[in-house]
């Protein structure tokens, strides 16, 4: 057990650190997303920092796990703006490396890591949300065999509005139930018949779109792994969503906390408050530190420690609370959206974004019958 | 980053845990004969060469089996003795001193050692007794060379590992209970009204047990981060053991609630390390002030 870097972390974390000083300019961190975000994208891209855990055939690093750790912290730290291609490197792109033809992956791989292309998931829909094998979104297979006709509604996709191409989870046999007969499609978003609408959330910014698909042709060289076996693929895209997150999760609440206090600093704090506040970053300690035992294991066995399983349930509750904390810090000023200069409504539009935390990419209450059956070995509830 | 044990550790630990669980009341001399006293001491001075983080192991593992004899107290003095002797510790704190009426010397916060005598006094968890020393007065009493802090952050740092082992093992019989105890013809683990409270459980556990392997490695490195380390890990550990013996509590229903069930010695050990050396606010109220201050 150590718990400092190693000698060569200790290099990549300087080397990584210095980059971002020279790179990370102001005109990128106050961008607006889009263009600061593939501005950003690009660099990262051209210094080798997009896809460092990829495997080095695909165009990636294939640095170790502990690489991709500190990269997220040291982003984090610099409060550099979100990578633009997150579900292109954490989701689509894995899910291609683990399953897809060879023709797929020299065709998007390379695209994914430079943000050439831009990716989106197509896996909620209205009547399927925690319960993903309830998707209805058809995919015929048309009578010539070399395409499938892709009609339904998707929701609660991040950079549709933006994006270039859909990882789609479809259901192409009609008569089938539950996790049978789905299939896996990559949809060129810009083909006829998908619109996107933007969702406009709790926030009033729209940050989510809803996709609808009529009638959109998407040849059977786009399906990944078999026709009917889309679950398996699905539930290897999800294995990424929540194994990468733990750290990329942590580092947001690091940096939340160190405005917390900050805050807290400037305003004062009562007793009762310092009390919370020291109560949430023991908390990301924890959180923290659980992440780098769960990392050991997945560097000396290939598979993450299961305790890092509660991470995302943790740090979506501790977002909640810290958010709120902020706000009663502000006192009655918080229902003032631009009552205090220096936040001009940070706290309140974190404080509501908030609330989705326990909601996105598995709610609290799925986690936690995950770590009930899969963790604790507990009888199934469903 | 290497937040693994050794090989070597996880040996230590399967040694430990059959051990004391079939014998969890063991006399101390036993576990002397074991090697499991001075673990952390440097071998000239009679110790076993090793480091704070291999002791933790051990001060998990007797939490976990509710080891009955002063073997916590003993070890973490140890390492303030010009060399490992033969007798039973313990240290004070705010006046009491676990395991008086089982040790031989007690170490005190100025130091001084003084011989365990005094009174006695009943405590809610029987398998740790408090004691209140009687100090004659103008005794000249002998003092050891060197500081508290030291042994004050081995103490609170081991009692935060003996949480967590509390703590896993209070989720253990939870798990076990619910998975075959069967209400309305269903086993009761399937409903998540009982599932989820464990599933918290074992969320709390595993950040519990990465704050008090993290503030064991502070302790073994003399980090500068130890005593705020110590702190969190104390804070977080004591409230996580209580409340995974409540929620196991609950769960068991009416069994929980009797005296021939085990639980409630889980219980009343996890209370008796929040209380012991301050409640979690007042750790909380150290890392407050390292924080803000």
């Amino acid at each position: 057990m150590d718990l400092r870097d190693t000698p060569e972390e200790a290099a990549f974390r300087a080397e990584l650190r210095a980059w971002i000083e020279s790179n990370l300019t102001d005109e990128i961190r106050r961008g607006r997303f889009e263009e600061a975000g593939r501005e950003w994208s690009g660099k990262l891209y051209e210094a080798g920092y997009a896809g460092l855990t990829w495997p080095k055939q695909y165009g990636g690093a294939g640095a170790p796990y502990s690489h991709q750790a500190i990269f997220l912290e040291e982003m984090a730290r610099a409060e550099a703006p979100p990578h633009l291609g997150v579900i292109g490197l954490g989701m689509a792109g894995p899910t291609i490396i683990a399953h897809g033809t060879e023709a797929q992956k020299g065709r998007y791989l390379e695209k994914i890591l430079s943000t050439e292309e831009i990716w989106c998931q197509g896996f909620s829909e209205p009547g399927a949300g925690s319960d993903l094998s309830a998707v209805r979104t058809s995919a015929r297979l048309a009578l010539e065999g070399d395409r499938f006709v892709v009609d339904g509604q998707k929701v609660w996709s991040s950079f549709a509005h933006i994006a270039d191409w859909c990882i789609l989870v479809t259901r192409s046999d009609p008569d089938s139930d539950r996790h049978a007969g789905l299939t896996y499609l990559l949809v060129d978003m810009h083909a006829p018949g998908v619109e996107v609408r933007p969702l406009r959330q709790i926030t009033g910014e729209a940050e989510f779109n809803e996709i609808f698909f009529t009638d959109v042709e998407v040849p059977v060289e786009n399906v990944v792994g078999e026709i009917g076996g889309g679950w398996q693929v699905a539930m290897t895209t999800l294995l990424h969503e929540r194994g990468t997150l733990g750290f990329a999760l942590t580092a947001g609440l690091e940096s939340q906390i160190r405005k917390l206090l900050a805050l807290a600093k400037e305003r004062g704090a009562t007793e009762v408050q310092r009390d919370a506040i020291a109560r949430e970053w023991i908390g990301l300690q924890a959180v923290r530190y659980t992440n780098y035992r769960s990392l050991t294991t997945l560097m000396k066995t290939g598979i993450p420690g299961p305790e890092g399983s509660g991470a995302k349930l943790w740090w979506s509750e501790a977002n909640q609370r810290v958010t709120k904390l902020a706000l009663e810090l502000l006192g009655p000023e918080a229902q003032l959206l631009n009552g205090n200069e220096q936040w001009a409504g940070y706290w309140q539009h974190q404080q509501l974004r908030s609330r989705g935390n326990t909601i996105e990419a598995g709610t609290s209450e799925i986690l936690r019958n995950i770590i009930a059956e899969r963790v604790l070995g507990l009888p199934r509830s469903r | 980053m290497d937040f693994a044990f050794t090989q070597e550790q996880e040996e230590l630990r399967r040694e430990a845990r059959a051990f004391l669980e079939a014998n969890p009341d063991a006399p101390l001399s036993e576990l002397r004969e074991l090697g499991w006293l001075g673990v952390s001491v440097p071998e000239e001075r009679g110790g076993g060469g090793l480091s704070f983080v291999d002791e933790a192991i051990l001060y998990e593992e007797a939490g976990r089996a509710l080891y009955a004899g002063p073997f916590l107290t003993t070890a973490v003095v140890l390492p303030a003795l010009p060399e490992v002797d033969e007798q039973a510790w313990s240290a004070e704190m705010d006046g009491l001193v676990p395991h008086l009426d089982a040790v031989d010397q007690v170490l005190r916060e100025d130091m001084t050692v003084v011989p365990a005598e005094g009174e006695t006094l009943a405590t809610v968890d029987e398998t740790r007794p408090l004691g209140r020393l009687e100090l004659v007065a103008d005794n000249d009493y002998p003092s050891l060379d060197g500081e508290w802090e030291p042994v004050r952050l081995r103490l609170l740092g081991a009692l935060a590992l003996e949480a967590v082992g509390v703590a896993q093992r209070a989720l253990e019989l939870g798990v076990e209970y619910v998975s075959q105890r069967e209400q309305f013809g269903k086993k009761i683990g399937t409903y998540q009204a009982v599932s989820h409270p464990l599933a918290d459980t074992y969320v709390e556990t595993e950040l519990a047990r990465s704050l008090a392997y993290w503030a064991a490695w502070c302790v073994a490195e003399e980090d500068p981060q130890a005593p705020v380390a110590v702190a969190a890990a104390k804070a977080q550990a004591a409230e996580t053991a209580v409340v995974a013996c409540e929620r196991s509590i609950q769960v068991h229903g009416g069994i929980g609630f009797t005296w021939e069930h085990v639980l409630h010695r889980y219980y009343k050990r996890a209370q008796w390390i929040d209380a012991f050396g301050g409640h979690a606010a007042v750790h909380r109220k150290v890392v407050a002030a390292a924080l803000l201050d």
